[in-house]
């Protein structure tokens, strides 16, 4: 076990799944000298030369496109967009065509791309650097989606992504980039836990309430976790890691058991990854609800500006006022008429 | 219909060099094509406007260094520095006519100086108060872009409104090297021949992007893609405030009088850091630094002024406290702007009301009450 920041996991991932496949290669903007804004390719441009870390023009379906190309080719690339807001220029590359290239040719050709994407808000940042994106790649047949919450994660699971044969959209929690965690840099492919890139993790035990997040909300829904059960409130929180496809047997599982659920995001409520969850909880285990399910999100506006930010984002007392909804305690909206909420 | 095939060329001096009519050490070299477009700076009559220039530049670095300082005392979360790129944006900016409309990127603080947006509004949007800072139709300048590229675009649009209009006023946007490689660059300047809007592109070459030096995103000098575009472009010294008054003045005239769009290079350099956030030391020579110091807009004006007797001692010290002066207004107003109330997340999204978010607004107004009841309870 080493520990190490949530950045330097996924740059020795990089730099682990370089080292196994010639065919790897990462395309971006600043990924180069820089080491990226976040530092993540730090160094690798240096050891692997610049053939295999390009530092591209700017211009995010050139990015894309090209990416698309290399594949066709024979590459395996993994591409960075820098934020999650400037992702929206490689919109048609990813939605329109490296989604469905595998389909339309009947299987014929692969496209084992990965897109990094740092995401998520709680940075302080200008417009366009914080936003949560993920839904709309949800929505997207052919993509599969994923988010990390822990250095052993990061350092697994894009490992994970850019040795599948799909596309995979890796959604990063930049807030959590300089978190520490302790890595086993020894696991394989698998990681420590043998879980595929596709599974959920049961992050903390409970029995009353499920509470499921992804990305950078496990770390605050654990924390929430920990002040319910001071409360006497048995939370279990779930890491989603796998946005698109779910790992619903885990989350049902947990639903059985508790019999409530809530889900957390940062992303806006309407048409969210917390209106599917919710959807698809409910019809899987209907019977087995005691209360609908709570869905704890930002507000359907745009990101807001930095000093507003931490009224938008789920934050500890949000989550738990989530919980005590779920929970039939008093909340927020007591007192609204029943079924209002 | 214009068909002449050199109006589709880049203007340019030897090998491409940028047009300069102030070199280095201030001097002045007399231009064939641009002199005409400086003819109100000759003479007794022009010193008002070439020493309200000169203000103008030393002021709006001065506002640069504040934004930065206020950057480090945590009173703004970023800045992105415009030091070194004076001249190129002053310049132009002096070319702008009140009713022509500008489309910015985010580093055009000192464009937006001269338009006299107040100094608050100049921050605002970097203390995080707020999204944007100015009324765009107060003084017909967009808000600042952070998309790469994509106020190109808005710009043609508006371009052709005002033609379909029938109105003779012109549009100019702006947007950096890197912004070149966009798609919705590239569209603009297609959009723009089509149409023949009045469109000037102006370029800041500031030879980086980020971390990425110019030749990443071209191999030759950005400003000889545009006449394959089918608008005519220059080449100009951006450091070289009257080379890029008089290059502005000319591709806006052409604009306003019905000619169509152009292109301007003005070829600068970014002497700070990309933002407060960046660290150029991790990949930039410091020499390189030390080179375009000696090619400084603001110093080479002052020899030029100093020279023709406009500028002395007494001159450069009213500037300077002229600078300061608003350097401490800029910080007053940026210390002193409010942060904004918890409610305004829900304001503007819509012009009118939308009903889930009143209902969101309700829930978050409710669950405010409560928190703050909570903690007035001594929880
Ligand atoms: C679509 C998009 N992609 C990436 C970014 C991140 N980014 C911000 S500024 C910048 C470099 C811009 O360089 P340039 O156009 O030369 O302008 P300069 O910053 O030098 O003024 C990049 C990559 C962005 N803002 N928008
Ligand atoms: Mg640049």
């Amino acid at each position: 076990m080493t520990e190490m920041t949530f950045a330097k996991a996924i740059n020795a991932g990089l730099r682990r799944a370089m080292e196994r496949d010639s065919k790897v290669v990462l395309m971006g903007e600043d990924i180069g000298k820089l080491g990226g804004v976040f530092r993540i390719t730090d160094g690798l441009q240096k050891d692997f030369g610049a053939h295999r870390v390009i530092d591209t023009p700017l211009a995010e379906s050139g990015i894309m496109g090209t990416a698309i190309g290399m594949a066709y080719r024979g590459y395996r690339p993994v591409i960075e967009i820098q934020f999650d807001g400037f992702v929206y220029p490689a919109f048609d590359q990813i939605v329109s065509q490296v989604a469905k290239l595998h389909f339309r040719t009947l299987g014929r050709v692969r496209m084992p791309i990965t897109i990094r994407i740092p995401f998520g808000g709680g940075i302080g940042s200008p417009e366009h650097h914080s936003e949560s994106p993920e839904a709309y790649f949800v929505h997207t047949a052919g993509l599969r989606v994923v988010s990390v919450s822990n250095p052993q994660d990061a350092f697994s699971m894009i490992q994970q992504a850019i040795a599948c044969d799909d596309p995979v959209v890796f959604f990063e929690p930049k807030r959590r980039y300089h978190d520490k965690g302790d890595v086993d840099e020894s696991a394989g492919l698998e990681g420590p836990a043998g879980l595929g890139m596709d599974t959920a993790r049961v992050a903390a035990q409970g029995t009353d309430v499920t509470l499921v997040a992804y990305g950078p909300l496990v770390k605050t829904c654990l924390d929430a976790a920990v002040a319910a059960s001071d409360e006497g409130v048995s939370v279990e929180v779930i890491d989603l890691r796998s946005l698109s496809p779910v790992d619903y047997p885990t989350l049902e599982t947990s639903v059985r058991k508790t019999g409530r659920l809530v889900i957390a995001h940062e992303a806006s409520q309407t048409a969210g990854l917390g209106a599917e969850l919710a959807a698809a909880i409910t019809e899987r285990c209907f019977y087995y609800l005691e209360h609908a399910p709570v869905r704890v999100t930002g507000f359907d506006v745009p990101y807001p500006n930095s000093r507003l930010e931490t009224h938008h984002l789920p934050d500890l007392d949000r989550i738990l006022d989530g919980v005590d909804r779920a929970l039939g305690r008093p909340n927020s909206l007591s007192g609204i008429e029943e079924g209002e909420e | 219909m214009r068909t002449e095939v050199s109006t589709y060329q880049m203007i340019a001096g030897d090998d491409g060099s940028p047009i300069q009519l102030l070199s280095p050490d201030g001097a002045r070299h007399p231009h064939e094509r641009y002199d005409r477009f400086l003819q109100d700076l000759d003479g007794e009559n022009g010193k008002e406007l070439l020493l309200k220039i000169y203000e103008d530049m030393v002021v709006a670095r001065r506002i640069d260094a504040e934004g930065t300082a206020l950057q480090r005392q945590g009173e703004v979360g970023l800045w992105p520095p415009f030091v070194g790129q004076e001249a190129a944006q002053i310049g132009s900016a002096y070319a702008i006519r009140p009713d022509d409309f500008i489309f910015p990127s985010y580093r055009e603080i000192a464009v937006a100086y001269v338009r006299g947006v107040p100094l608050a509004d100049l921050v605002r949007q970097w203390r995080g108060s707020a999204n944007s800072g100015w009324d765009p139709y107060e003084f017909n300048m967009a808000p600042s872009q952070v998309v790469i590229g994509a106020q190109t675009l808005h710009a043609v649009g508006y371009g052709m409104g005002v033609l379909f209009d029938g109105a003779e006023s012109a549009v100019i946007t702006y947007f950096g090297d890197g912004a070149t490689s966009q798609g919705d660059t590239n569209e603009s300047m297609v959009f723009a021949a089509s149409f023949q809007a009045p469109v000037v592109f102006f370029c800041q070459n500031n030879q980086w992007a980020i971390s990425e030096p110019v030749g990443i995103q071209a191999h030759v000098p950005i400003a000889l893609r545009a006449p394959g575009f089918g608008i005519p472009s220059v080449r100009v010294d951006g450091n070289d405030v009257l080379a890029c008054l008089a290059a502005a003045r000319e591709a806006l005239e052409r604009a306003r009088s019905g000619n169509g769009p152009s292109f301007i290079e003005a070829v600068t350099y970014r002497m700070g850091p990309h933002t407060t956030a960046d660290d150029p030391t991790r990949y930039r020579d410091a020499n390189e630094l030390e080179d375009w110091k000696e090619r400084d807009p603001i110093s080479r004006f002052e020899a030029f002024l100093t020279t023709r007797g406009i500028l002395d001692d007494a001159g450069r010290a009213r500037v300077a406290e002229k600078a300061d002066s608003v350097g401490a207004a800029l910080r007053d107003a940026t210390i002193h702007m409010p942060d904004p109330a918890p409610e305004a997340l829900f304001e503007h999204v819509y012009a009118g009301p939308q009903s889930i978010l009143d209902r969101q607004r309700d829930h978050f107004g409710r669950y405010r009450a409560g928190i703050e009841a909570g903690a007035e309870g001594g929880q």
